[in-house]
């Protein structure tokens, strides 16, 4: 049966230079963000390169795509996070084509690694206790001082907001993570169910080996809902997230 | 209009205790119409994706303050070496940091920094 895990292997493409004994290399992985970035950065600009008034029918999409991210950043972080457009579009069109990637047979799902994941979380975390701090100084601490409180729980209130605070670069991206590997073992292992059935038991393999095919087809279509889905999640939990950097202890 | 009922009264008695009957069922079962109403439009206005991605953050919420409260209390450990305090007392504190994570992405508690009179 074909191994699982095999598809999230990393293979080295070449090796670009030695840092303090390191090999830094160009893989796979490295490979398909590339991809991503040329068809995201590449789409786009071909959309807008047209100066008709009237957008046809590919600009109108990208633009839905624009107006489906803007609308999310305003409901979450209000008029004043649209300062993070940028970051938020960035963020949610990569992981949302690195998904859909993953979703193409024979290609290299990035996002299933921990530390894309855990990459990116930092990312939206050191922005949010960077600008926090600029922003408001020593105020942003108010995030973690709910207001009302009486004075002799505060402290253990206070360690528990802390904790909570803390535990968001966690969720952040064990969650987009998770569902990826798990998605992509799930069908694989159900995939590799029909090509044992088939060999093993003859013909009587083969009709039993149409329920995983069944199984394969309709899981298809789940993790490509997930794919999407946690692109938007990854994208909506940045705006809220952003929202307390925005306005803390209000 | 003291003394002893007659049996004319009696059965006046029982028409009009069946006709008030008949009007609280009429108005339970109008009310009960109504409720179904609002319950079969409700699911509508919730088929959008922002349910399905909250329903996703619960789990992974709950977890990540245990996990992030145990890993404090096993750093407080090894710097301080009060084992096994540390640990103990950090995972009850995540354990309550995880319970609030979860309540806060079900948008049962007010978000940080902010009290729910406020709001």
């Amino acid at each position: 049966m074909a191994d699982p895990i095999h598809q999230f292997e990393i293979k080295k493409i070449a090796t670009l230079g030695h840092v303090g004994g390191v090999e830094i290399a160009f893989t796979n992985s490295a490979a398909f963000m590339f991809a991503a970035v040329m068809l995201i950065a590449g789409g786009i600009l071909l959309a807008t390169v047209s100066r008709n008034p009237v957008p046809g029918r590919y600009r109108s999409a990208v633009e839905i795509i624009y107006e489906f991210v803007a609308d999310m950043v305003r409901q979450g972080a209000g008029e004043a996070g649209m300062r993070f457009f940028p970051l938020v579009f960035t963020l949610f069109s990569f992981i949302l084509v690195l998904n859909l990637f993953g979703m193409i047979p024979g290609f290299f799902t990035v996002t299933s690694h921990i530390i894309i994941a855990v990459a990116l979380a930092l990312i939206v975390f050191t922005t949010v206790i960077g600008y926090g701090f600029k922003q408001h100084g020593l105020h942003f601490l108010k995030l973690f001082v709910p207001s009302g409180i009486p004075i002799y729980i505060l402290p253990l209130v206070v360690l528990i907001e802390v904790i909570s605070f803390l535990s968001r670069p966690l969720s952040h991206s064990v969650r987009l993570f998770a569902n990826m590997l798990a998605g992509h073992i799930t069908l694989k292992v159900f995939a590799g169910f029909i090509g044992m059935l088939a060999t093993g038991l003859g013909v009587f393999g083969f009709v039993v080996g149409l329920l995983p095919l069944g199984m394969t087809v309709a899981l298809t279509a789940l993790e490509l809902l997930v794919a999407v889905l946690q692109a938007y999640v990854f994208a909506m939990l940045t705006c809220i997230y952003l929202n307390d950097a925005l306005h803390p202890g209000h | 209009m003291a003394g002893p009922r007659s049996p004319k009264d009696d059965t006046e008695l029982t028409a009009r205790l069946k006709k008030l009957g008949e009007r609280l069922g009429a108005l339970a079962e109008n009310e009960r119409r109504d409720r179904d109403r609002e319950d079969s439009a409700r699911p509508r206005a919730a088929a959008n994706p922002a349910g399905l991605a909250r329903a996703l953050r619960l789990s992974s919420e709950f977890v990540a303050g245990i996990v992030v409260g145990g890993l404090i209390g096993w750093l407080i450990d090894r710097v301080a070496g009060v084992s096994p305090w540390g640990l103990i007392v950090f995972v009850l504190l995540g354990f309550v940091a995880g319970t609030l994570n979860v309540l806060r992405s079900a948008g049962l508690v007010a978000p940080p920094g902010r009290s729910r009179d406020k709001e």
